[in-house]
């Protein structure tokens, strides 16, 4: 059964199903990564996108959130930053 | 309690589940208490301390969506708000992943100690969940708690395990080096009532005897637990009638302070009074 059918019947899917679905994603990132690998590029990618935003406002570290959703296909990575209201207002008028 | 005056606030509880031995059910049981006491209100977080075989994250359903771990945390390489995954389900329950490199000595003494305290600050409950073994880790995870479980199986190497446990709960502990005494509770788990009635295993009442700590709970053997942790969900929030969820349920509740009898949950009716019955006579 393809990933997309899965999609479609996951009511239906056995718990089994799912839990080849769920290890059959994970297994593929930490291999292809070798998991050090991935958390290596989000370190990066995190210092990195800190650094550009530190060049224009003055965050805090926390109002920076980095979310990832790993697919089979393709993973999302969500960068949240909260830009402080009077900076934001400053910079639209 | 001191300091409870002090402030006048709720302060948290650090709990650490424990065992010695291994795959007694550590880590199901820390996903299905931190989510029934989350499902009560409460605000939550599970920590998973089994550095290099994380695991926590898997149960929970959260593998998809770690950036960083505790390490990360530990070693200041992210904040602890980056670093906390909130549960899709349940909003006032939280994930601190572990880390999946092999190097167990990244976690100091000192790194942990100020993630624990910035834990307490915003949560009510903070879980651990230890890995097996009596070492470093498994010590680690053990250090900052207020209250201990330890899961222990109807079985005499895990009993055994459970007593050498006890005794580092005891040592090897904040409180313990203070003085004070760590609440323990005793949470049987895979306990399979037909076997114990045909006598195929440690009863309750033998290994309460032995091990001489609170009971806090008996989770009975159910494939319940094991279709939980296939679709990624702690039982009490995948199956929250069954009967393993109902006694995560009724230990979370006597682990927040009510008094509640501890049942078998079976539909075995008169087993129980059998089996206490029994206790009583003795
Ligand atoms: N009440 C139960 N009924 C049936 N199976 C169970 C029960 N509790 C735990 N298990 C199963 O036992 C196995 C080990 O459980 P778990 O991973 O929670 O143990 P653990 O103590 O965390 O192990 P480790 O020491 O390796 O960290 C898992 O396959 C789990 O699904
Ligand atoms: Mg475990």
């Amino acid at each position: 059964m393809s990933f997309l059918a899965n999609l479609f019947t996951r009511r239906q899917q056995s718990s089994s199903a799912v839990a080849r679905d769920r290890l059959q994603i994970l297994l593929a990132h930490e291999r292809s990564a070798g998991e050090e690998g991935e958390s290596d590029l989000l370190k990066q990618l995190h210092k990195e996108i800190m650094e550009v935003i530190a060049r224009h406002v003055a965050v805090d570290q926390d109002k920076v959130q980095i979310k990832l959703d790993r697919g089979s296909g393709c993973s999302m990575l969500e960068i949240d930053v909260e830009v402080p209201q009077e900076l934001s207002n400053k910079r639209a008028s | 309690m001191a300091a409870d005056a002090v402030f006048g606030v709720f302060m948290a509880k650090v709990l650490v589940v424990t065992s010695g031995k291994g795959g007694v059910g550590k880590t199901t049981s820390t996903a299905a208490l931190g989510a029934a006491l989350a499902q009560s209100g409460q605000n939550v977080v599970v920590v998973d301390f089994d550095v290099g075989l994380r695991n926590l994250d898997l149960v929970m359903g959260a593998e998809r969506r770690v950036v960083f771990d505790l390490i990360n945390v530990v070693q200041g390489d992210a904040r602890l708000s980056q670093a906390l995954i909130r549960d899709k389900r349940c909003e006032t329950l939280s994930i601190l992943p572990a880390s999946q490199t092999r190097d167990k000595d990244a976690l100091t003494s000192e790194g942990v100690a100020r993630v624990m305290e910035e834990l307490r600050e915003k949560f009510d409950w903070v879980i651990c969940d230890s890995p097996a073994g009596i070492e470093r880790g498994a010590q680690l995870a053990m250090y900052h708690a207020d209250a201990a479980v330890i899961v222990t199986n109807p079985e005499v190497s895990s009993v055994r395990d459970s007593d050498r446990i006890i005794g580092l709960l005891d040592s090897k502990t904040e409180k313990a080096e203070r003085g004070e005494k760590i609440e323990k509770h005793l949470l049987l788990t895979r306990y399979d009532p037909a076997r114990a009635a045909r006598k195929e295993m440690l009863s309750v009442e033998d290994v309460l005897e032995i091990l001489s700590i609170p009971l806090v709970g008996i989770v009975p053997e159910s494939e319940d637990v094991l279709k939980a942790s296939n679709v990624g969900a702690p039982v009490t929030l995948s199956s929250p009638e069954s009967l393993p969820a109902r006694a995560y349920f009724e230990a979370a509740r006597r682990l927040a302070g009510e008094k509640i009898d501890v049942s078998v949950p079976t539909e075995k009716r008169g087993f129980l009074d059998w089996l206490f019955g029994k206790k009583g006579a003795a």
